[in-house]
């Protein structure tokens, strides 16, 4: 006998529909459970307070001030050279076999898990060019991880200005660089700060690719080689070790609240570029 | 002067936009280079192929390792490629659309959550259960597959929703068109038409799967056996690096170099066929 159509349909919905509550389930499941299980064990004095006894009781502002400080100089690092790269393959050549090549490399780099930029940083970084475990080491290795990111956001807000921006600046008798520097950028800004945000967030959360590279010292670093422990470093190590569940969960819950916001802001200004685009 | 200006700026552009190939290469090089002559020392075969991981001893076999990882990173696709693939076609075909404009960004900040919070979920809530319903430490094969499955969602989902929202929309009404209901024109129309983009969302996932550390070693359980049961603690090719990392030197760091580059080989092959599934569709259009 043969199922008639609209009940196949009815079912098929209903299974994909039931798939895609799942997956939202899961989301609001982990969110809510880490932060109700977490967020009573979070105050001012927990957040300003330098971690005691391993961890064990205490607060984690050092840990705060690594996980501020390491995205901050992977960015600094990865945002001229990303924007560099979009801006030559946007603005100054054409599609050929060399930008496939660099846009190639770009997408392989993307690819790279972060285990491997552990390896690399600590090999490279750490070992050959003697720097240690350091924040400096840290910034390095994530700046190459990130890249990709600040490359694709930073390309596509660029191609995004409408052209009659730059044909009016050319008319004027402005140069291709007077017209990238005054013109495009300025008008792909939001774009490109939604890639920055984005490797910030990502970098906030990385924990293979910084804990070779970065270290781990509880101590409060007052050099680029010093080395850092971010909050997801120190929450990998109060989890595994056993050190606390308690504080685990609340960094947890912190550190799952500075990424949700970093990547809301990034959404937020993304859309609002959209939007400002579409009109 | 200012035609000095124009080309010192296009020469430096063309400069720094080698910067993420010259990283690619510059990693490439390094692994290899640690990696490579380790892997010819102790012979392909005793470093693929051999069960014996005992680096005091010097003996370096990463096949445990090998079988770990296939087998968690398959049991991942078989919980997130469906879940995915399902949650993609359902927010594009069946949902309205301010609704999946609300859904969408959420199951992606999914993907920005850090692993090692899932990792800390998979101890916390799944390994008790495991432990409880199916026997075993709960730390396991399974453990893993399902905290990975669910970390490898946004990108399965984010990738065929793409795909799918890139099919033309003149398919859709030609089905409709002959008497198709929405659910045939989805199944015999949109999802051929969207196949190798959905695929690439797969294969980029398993990627992502065999290459995720730092969950996989906090719920895999880590002991170096190949596994019988998928309640059986493993360690995967990423944990094994990351175990041992801290306190390998001389033959037994060069080991683990040589395992980055197992990982590294097996992962760009699979980043290659995905990327070239996407572009060919991009060809297609």
């Amino acid at each position: 006998m043969r199922v008639p159509p609209k009940i196949t349909q009815a079912v098929a919905v209903t299974i994909l529909g039931g798939a895609t509550f799942l997956t939202v389930a899961i989301l609001v499941f982990i969110i809510g459970f880490v932060l109700s299980k977490g967020l009573p064990g979070v105050n001012a004095e927990f957040l300003l307070s330098a971690p005691k006894d391993l961890g064990r009781t205490g607060g984690i502002f050092v840990t705060i001030v690594g996980s501020v400080l390491l995205p901050l100089i992977a960015v600094a690092i990865a945002l001229p050279l990303g924007v560099g790269t979009a801006v030559y393959l946007s603005e100054y050549t054409r599609e050929t076999q060399f930008t496939r090549a660099l846009r190639f490399g770009t997408d392989c780099l993307a690819g790279i898990p972060s285990i491997i930029f552990g390896l690399f940083g600590f090999i490279f970084f750490v070992m050959m060019l003697k720097m240690g475990w350091c924040l400096l080491s840290g910034g390095l290795t994530l700046a190459i991880m990130v890249l990709p990111t600040i490359i694709r956001t930073s390309e596509e807000a660029i191609r995004a200005v409408p052209n009659a921006y730059r044909e009016v600046s050319f008319s004027l008798g402005a140069t291709r660089w007077e017209t990238v520097l005054k013109v495009v950028l300025p008008n792909a800004l939001p774009g490109i700060v939604t890639g920055v945000m984005l490797a910030i967030g990502r970098s906030i959360g990385e924990t293979a690719a910084v804990i070779f590279t970065a270290g781990s010292s509880l101590r409060m670093p007052s050099s680029m080689f010093d080395s850092v422990r971010t909050m997801s470093v120190h929450f990998y190590i109060l989890a595994t070790e056993g050190i606390s569940d308690e504080k685990a969960y609340a960094t947890a819950a912190v550190l799952i609240l500075a990424v949700l916001l970093v990547n809301l802001a990034a959404y937020g200004m993304m859309h609002r570029f959209i939007s400002r685009r579409a009109r | 002067m200012k035609f000095n200006g124009e080309k010192i700026a296009k020469y430096s552009l063309m400069l720094v936009a080698f910067s993420a190939l010259a990283s690619l290469l510059l990693i490439a090089v390094f692994i290899l280079k640690e990696g490579v002559p380790f892997m010819f020392k102790m012979g392909l075969r005793d470093f693929l192929f051999s069960s014996n991981w005992n680096p005091q001893a010097g003996k370096f076999g990463i096949y445990p390792m090998i079988v770990a990882s296939l087998y968690v990173t398959f049991g991942a696709m078989i919980i997130g490629a469906p879940l995915g693939v399902a949650g993609a076609i359902f927010l594009n075909e069946f949902v309205p659309k301010p609704v999946m404009r609300v859904i969408k960004p959420m199951i992606e900040l999914l993907a920005g959550i850090p692993s090692v919070v899932f990792g800390f979920l998979g101890v916390m809530v799944l390994a008790p259960i495991i432990r409880s319903t199916m026997g075993g430490p709960g730390l396991s094969v399974l453990a893993a597959a399902v905290i990975l499955g669910i970390m490898v969602l946004p990108t399965v989902i984010s990738i065929s929703t793409d795909a799918i929202a890139a099919v033309p929309n003149s398919y859709r009404e030609g089905a409709l068109a002959l008497g198709a209901t929405r659910w045939q024109s989805v199944h015999m129309v949109i999802i051929k038409a969207a196949r190798s983009g959905i695929i690439a969302s797969i294969i980029l996932a398993m990627g992502r799967a065999l290459g995720e550390t730092m969950a996989v070693i906090m719920v895999a359980g880590n002991t170096v056996k190949i596994p019988h049961a998928v309640t059986d603690p493993v360690r995967t090719l990423t944990a094994n690096i990351a175990l041992e990392m801290a306190n390998a030197t001389g033959l037994a760091r060069e080991a683990l170099f040589a395992t980055g580059v197992v990982l590294f080989v097996v992962i760009m092959i699979l980043n290659a066929i995905a990327l070239s599934a996407i572009k060919s569709r991009v060809h297609k259009k």
